[in-house]
């Protein structure tokens, strides 16, 4: 089997997953300046409601692919109704506030959400319920599972989504302007707060979704898993570029690619010294090379003075 | 019957009073110029009465209503509209989407033919529709922030020194739009430091100087009056 391809394939795969993610990242950051440190909880809590309603689902004679579906769509409406919560109480009252106070809040969100987590579902990781049957098909040497190829056509489809709202809408519209310039948009009739309001809920909802990919992917989901993921995505918004929308998903995309070819080769590379666990690794140091070259990201055109 | 009225107000910036208590009014139909020196507290006025002032003070009565206390977004939405000092152009949106935003409140089915009418008041813009506003030049902007305010359908159009950085040509034509802005029945707040433009433009005119309203009066008037002509019109009186 060719590494090459294989690698690439699963590099794809989970890099359209951190493409997701980034993009909630990147659409707050965009629009009042704030990294939503939070952000990666609420993948967590998506996979983590939507692991527990499958399992309730199916365990009532629902059939496993329509109980995803269902799961899915209830997990997009709690974490909707999360990053609506957190907009409101967490950030909306430091609008005005100093820079450092919003994100200081937005780390206390977070220590907050994996802590309920940790109190609902406790500290065992849950397994994906078996309910859709893994296949695999050959792809040029190399195999391609059906979750896999599900998780690629979901995140295009929902990337696709977002760039329609963004670029294509009234809201989208207002979006752009309001990022650009926040009074200049009230001047025209523009409720700022409702704009952010529903840029937040958009980006949990895809946080939702990401979750429940990520956790079928490698088949478990554990309340502390928004951590990592969410900072690998907020690098990954970061490398394209943080505020810009087609950045978050070339740099989502890259992460993934860079540390799945890292993870097959590092091996070889070091005999042996270092194995595929050091595969996080990749992720920063792409990060740290190219923001050494490029400070403002890959599509970023202007460096910004915040936080 | 009255469309603003303005009483005592003060615009504060930390420790600095910017404006003093100011009052004025304009009515219905009217084309009301405000003049002043370059500091005098002009641009404070507009952005206090827009609502973007954070430290304002004082009634602002706009079509019989109190409005002092709402935000931004309402008062745009009641039919009030700024043009900034400095246009703000959404410098990365289309010509297209920056009038669309003009009529971002607005559910009616007549934006498209707003757009038209836009169009057909400044060419240019629809010879650059799908450029982004960043790429327009100083003039196209202007015309772009008074077609955009246009597409909103205003009661009230506050304007802040549409001429400033223009070249000649380009402020007869934003002057010529502005009258027939005004002919076509709404009320319009001008801003100037082209005394002598705005003042052969407008009904009514205020002087505004170090925040206090200093002269008032018929703009024809002001016009011949000693201390405008010598102060903002740049002539020495006789002896
Ligand atoms: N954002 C601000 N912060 C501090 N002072 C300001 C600010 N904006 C304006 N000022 C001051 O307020 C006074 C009035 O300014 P402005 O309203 O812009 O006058 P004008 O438009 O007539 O030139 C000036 O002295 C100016 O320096
Ligand atoms: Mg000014």
């Amino acid at each position: 089997m060719d590494i090459f391809i294989q690698q690439l394939v699963n590099g794809i795969t989970l890099g359209a997953v951190y493409a997701v993610v980034a993009l909630g990242y990147t659409m707050v950051y965009g629009i009042i300046q704030l990294i939503n440190f939070a952000h990666g909880e609420l993948v967590m809590i998506g996979a983590m409601v939507a692991f527990t309603l499958i399992g309730l689902l199916t365990s009532l004679g629902v059939p496993g692919l329509p109980a995803v579906v269902l799961a899915t769509l209830c997990a997009m409406l709690v974490c909707a109704l999360l990053g609506y919560a957190m907009e409101r109480m967490a950030y909306r009252p430091l609008r005005g506030a100093p820079r450092l106070a919003p994100l200081i809040s937005a780390i206390g969100v977070s220590i907050i959400l994996q802590h309920l987590a940790l109190l609902v579902w406790s500290r065992n990781p849950l397994a994906f319920p078996q309910v859709v049957k893994t296949e695999s098909y050959a792809l040029g040497g190399a195999a391609v599972t059906n979750i896999q190829i599900g998780i690629l056509a979901i995140s295009i489809f929902m990337m696709g989504g977002l760039a329609w709202l963004v670029y294509r809408t009234r809201l989208g519209t207002a979006m752009r302007a309001t990022s650009q310039n926040p009074q200049m948009a009230a001047l025209l009739g523009v409720d700022a707060n409702r704009v952010i309001a529903v840029t937040f809920i958009i980006g949990a909802a895809l946080a939702a979704v990401a979750g429940v990919m990520v956790g079928s992917y490698y088949g478990i989901a554990q309340y502390t898993m928004g951590s990592a993921l969410g900072l690998k995505a907020f690098c990954a918004a970061v490398l394209g570029g943080i505020g810009n929308i087609p950045g978050a998903m070339l740099g989502g995309i890259l992460l993934g690619v860079v540390e799945a070819l890292g993870a097959g080769y590092i091996g070889d590379l070091t005999d042996n010294v270092f194995g595929s666990n050091y595969q996080d690794v990749f992720a920063f140091l792409v990060l740290i090379v190219v923001l050494v070259f490029r400070p403002s990201g890959l599509l970023g055109e202007r460096i910004g003075d915040r936080a | 019957m009255s469309m603003l009225a303005v009483r005592d107000l003060e615009v504060r910036y930390g420790g600095i009073l910017a404006v003093k208590g100011v009052s004025l009014h304009v009515d219905e139909g009217e084309l009301v110029c405000l003049i002043g020196a370059n500091g005098a507290g002009k641009s404070s006025t507009l952005r206090a009465l827009s609502g973007l002032a954070e430290n304002a003070k004082g009634g602002v009565i706009y079509q019989e209503r109190d409005i002092a206390a709402r935000p931004a977004f309402e008062r745009a939405r009641a039919g009030l509209a700024l043009v900034p000092e400095g246009r703000g152009i959404f410098a990365q949106l289309s010509v297209d989407e920056n009038l669309l935003m003009g009529a971002y409140m607005r559910r009616d089915s007549g934006i498209n033919a707003d757009r038209d009418d836009v169009f057909a008041l400044f060419p240019r813009l629809r010879e650059r529709r799908s450029q982004t506003g960043g790429t327009l030049s100083g003039g196209e902007q202007q015309m772009l922030a008074l077609g955009r305010a246009l597409m909103s359908r205003p009661k009230l159009l506050m304007l802040d020194e549409p001429s400033m950085g223009l070249a000649p040509l380009v402020v007869r034509r934003i002057f010529e739009v502005i009258r027939d802005i005004n002919a076509r029945g709404v009320t319009v707040l001008l801003v100037e430091q082209n005394a002598k433009a705005a003042l052969e433009l407008a009904t009514r005119a205020y002087v505004m100087e170090s925040g206090r309203i200093t002269l008032e009066g018929e703009a024809r008037a002001l016009l011949n009056d000693p201390k405008v002509r010598e102060a903002y019109l740049g002539e020495s009186v006789a002896p």
